[in-house]
């Protein structure tokens, strides 16, 4: 395998994890305002902030880890994005810092603030939508390179089904995917009551999900038929995928085995994602960047993967320390520690 | 303002965004220490007085490092979408300590979440200590990380430059540039100091305007010892700095010295101003200094500005920048020395007004010193973004939008700097420490009588 294909392969799996992680939160945001506006809070907002206040940290390093990476690998990233992403970008990262800090600012320290819960509300969907437009150009047909730099085409953008596919994709599935953990968690926790309000929620978001997906795809053989084609010649990998979405919602909907059905659904991502980011290739940034073009010199890129393997050292056993102190650990989620 | 150019208010914004940042970044380096060491002392002592300190500290520090994180990730996004042609070529070259950074981040987010939440979670105290050692290790080593790109930028290495590409790369060369020993201990030492100056400045203005009880003098004390230990390291990191100038960028220490003319035995200017004809007036002249402090020889030739060609000078008001960094950076070793005295001579009262008042101003004081040696290194590189390779002008987008995200993150910080201070003052208004004591030790707080005194 070569470096630049380890390197996006190891890019591609952070993505991924930030796609889980940011979308639990994300989701939990909307739902603990929408909990709140139909007044049910009382019965799911406990449930969140326990599993989001010690790991609301994480979910953002991995979206750090992504971007530097990105640029490390493939610096030519930093030259075509930063320039033609500058608003879509500032705006995300307004959004983004608005999140974490009210997040921390509403539980360490002042309780129950509807203007906090609001913009917390809002930001979960706005983040996810402003997000996905990095995807969306990497498509193509969204850029220019003139004599000034690169510019960004927001009159295509913003009349393209495409790029409105996405947005539309990246919302309902971040409301999926949250819905779905919370389900689990609430199971482990053994609360009744708030695990049958978000078991609805994830059975309700269920079909725009897989509807999204698909009108993503027909968007997609518009946009850019050649990327369409070779989604096409990977079509396992995405029957795989919707193979797992089906175990999920089934097992959702029999109310049982929480703890697979949400596994199904990180597989059900994990085939989807990896099938999207496989056809994309050997196009980063189309036309401008493939993989071998863009990549960095071949001592960066070997420095850089010896780093990674020695961090992965450092992480994976303290993320599985996190996870066993907040995640399953019985008492810590029904409350009692 | 828009008609100011792209690469000006590039740099007034990413300007802006550091110095908000710094604030964070250099408590959010700072303050586990000091929370480790306050817990240490409370495990070892059996004193819960220690273990609320730390708890309170931590508290507060929560807030403070959502700030931290969230501007840190602004930066680093800012970073490619403000200088998106520096990225492009930097990116080759110091990816690597950018990349080890986020991991150290990583490790002290996923063990600051555990640290938070396990306060009562283990029989034995000394397990939640041990827990705060990774928070330290993480915050330190991102210093040590972000602080090497930064030596980079000053000190380029590791890498040739042919026809505007860069080719054989050294990515450990890069990392481990001229500049980063001094920068990186200068910098950590410094962060430590503030974060101990600003807690320390905390107790006081307890003590001083609510009389405070034991507690509050307990943690003055422990504050001030680290403020002063922390002080010395800092001088010493700071004199190695300016030998390291001396030698490698000659152009900055001129500048911020305002020594124009090479020559020998050269003095070291305080203060003062510049005429017209950029004469000094009104200033300080102490002979011979500005050798000693360069070279640790009083007779040591010193490399002028006139050296430097005339576009590549940096502006020369950075001097009051240094003098000022400097200037802070004594007071602090003083007053903590003074204060240390007064607690160690029986018949003076360390707790004096006048003594109190001076380590109250010694926490924004030494924020300040931060800040104004960083503008002191940054503008002292000016026009340079990549010494001796790119200029700003070069690095910097060629967006017209600019002008319009300047105003987006002058409204962020705003927002967030205010959103800051009025949850930390809600924190600790409503819940002074006496109180918890009593919640959280209520043997403790019953069976000592000493809360009054």
């Amino acid at each position: 395998m070569s470096y630049e294909l380890i390197g996006i392969t190891v890019l591609w799996f952070f993505l991924y994890g930030y796609l889980i992680v940011a979308s639990i939160d994300f989701g939990a945001g909307f739902f603990a305002y929408y909990a709140r506006v139909t007044k049910k809070d009382h019965i799911i907002n406990q449930l969140i902030s326990r599993y989001l206040s010690p790991v609301w940290e994480v979910t953002n390093v991995f979206f750090v880890f992504f971007f530097v990476g990105l640029v490390g690998f493939f610096p030519d990233t930093a030259y075509y994005y930063g320039q033609s992403l500058l608003i879509p970008g500032s705006i995300a990262i307004v959004l983004l810092a608005i999140r974490g800090s009210f997040y921390a600012f509403e539980s360490y320290g002042s309780k129950d603030n509807a203007v906090y819960m609001f913009f917390y509300g809002a930001t979960g969907l706005l983040i996810p939508a402003s997000l996905s437009t990095a995807l969306t150009i990497s498509e193509g047909g969204f850029i220019e390179e003139t004599a000034n730099g690169v510019q960004l085409l927001y009159g295509e953008l913003l009349t393209s089904p495409y790029s409105w596919s996405v947005v539309f994709l990246a919302l309902v599935s971040v409301l999926y995917i949250s819905a779905m953990f919370l389900t689990y968690y609430a199971d482990r926790a053994g609360d009744k009551p708030a695990l049958e309000l978000v078991r609805k929620y994830a059975l309700f978001w269920s079909s725009p999900t897989i509807i999204a997906s698909l009108t993503t795809f027909i968007a997609l053989s518009q946009q850019n038929l050649d990327h369409f084609q070779r989604a096409l010649e990977l079509w396992w990998v995405f029957g795989i995928s919707v193979a797992f979405f089906m175990v999920a919602v089934f097992l959702i909907y029999i109310g049982r085995y929480y703890g697979l059905a949400f596994i199904a659904v990180m597989l059900q991502f994990l085939f989807a994602f990896f099938g999207y980011g496989a056809s994309h290739l050997p196009y980063i940034l189309r036309p401008y960047i493939t993989l071998t073009s863009g990549v960095t010199h071949e001592s960066m890129a070997i420095a850089l993967i010896v780093a990674f393997i020695a961090g992965l050292c450092l992480l994976i056993p303290s993320l599985i320390l996190l996870m066993r102190m907040f995640l399953f650990d019985a008492e810590y989620v029904k409350g009692k520690k | 303002m828009f008609e100011l150019d792209g690469a000006t208010i590039s740099r007034m914004l990413t300007s802006m965004t550091l110095l908000f940042h710094a604030i964070f970044a250099t408590v959010g380096v700072g303050v586990p220490v000091m929370v480790s060491i306050a817990e240490f002392i409370g495990i070892k002592k059996k004193d819960p007085h220690y273990t609320l300190l730390a708890r309170r500290w931590t508290r507060g520090y929560t807030i403070t490092v959502a700030v931290g994180v969230v501007t840190g990730t602004a930066i680093g996004l800012q970073l490619s979408l403000i200088w998106p042609s520096f990225m492009q070529l930097a990116g080759n070259v110091i990816a690597l300590p950018l990349f080890m950074e986020t991991f150290a981040f990583f490790f002290e987010a996923i063990f600051l979440g555990i640290y938070l939440y396990t306060w009562d979670r283990f029989k034995n105290p000394i397990y939640h200590w041990l827990l705060s050692i990774p928070v330290v290790i993480g915050g330190t080593l991102s210093a040590f990380f972000i602080t090497t790109v930064n030596s980079f930028m000053n000190q380029p290495q590791g890498f040739e430059m042919e026809n505007g590409t860069v080719t054989s790369i050294d990515p450990l060369a890069a990392m481990f540039n001229p500049a980063t020993p001094t920068k990186v201990f200068h910098v950590i030492s410094s962060s430590y100091l503030t974060s101990a100056a600003i807690l320390a400045g905390i107790a006081a203005i307890f003590i001083l305007w609510k009389k405070g009880s034991t507690y509050h003098k307990k943690a003055l004390k422990l504050t001030v010892t680290f403020t002063f230990l922390f002080a010395i390291l800092t001088a010493v990191a700071g004199d190695l700095s300016a030998k390291f100038l001396a030698e490698y960028q000659p152009e900055k220490l001129a500048a911020g010295e305002w020594h124009f003319e090479t020559e020998e035995g050269a003095d070291l200017i305080v203060f003062g101003t510049l005429n017209e004809n950029n004469e000094v007036e009104n200033a300080i002249r102490i002979p011979n200094a500005l050798s000693f402090l360069a070279y640790g020889d009083f007779n040591a030739e010193v490399e002028g500005l006139e050296e430097t060609p005339v576009d590549e000078q940096p502006p020369l008001w950075i001097h009051y920048m240094f003098d000022l960094m400097v200037s802070i950076g004594f007071y602090l070793l003083g007053i903590s020395l003074l204060f240390l005295v007064f607690w160690k001579v029986k018949k003076w009262n360390e707790n004096n007004r006048l003594l109190l008042t001076g380590i109250a101003l010694a926490g924004p004081l030494s924020m300040l010193a931060v800040e104004f040696g960083w503008v002191y290194a940054e503008v002292g590189r000016q026009p340079w973004i990549l010494r001796g390779f790119m200029t700003v002008t070069e690095g910097a987008t060629t967006s017209p939008y600019v002008g319009w995200m300047f105003l987006l993150f002058l409204a962020l910080y705003i927002v967030l700097g205010t959103g800051c201070i009025v949850v930390l003052r809600k924190m600790f208004k409503d819940n002074p420490a006496e109180l918890e004591l009593e919640r959280l030790f209520p043997q403790v707080a019953a069976t000592k009588e000493d809360d009054q005194s």
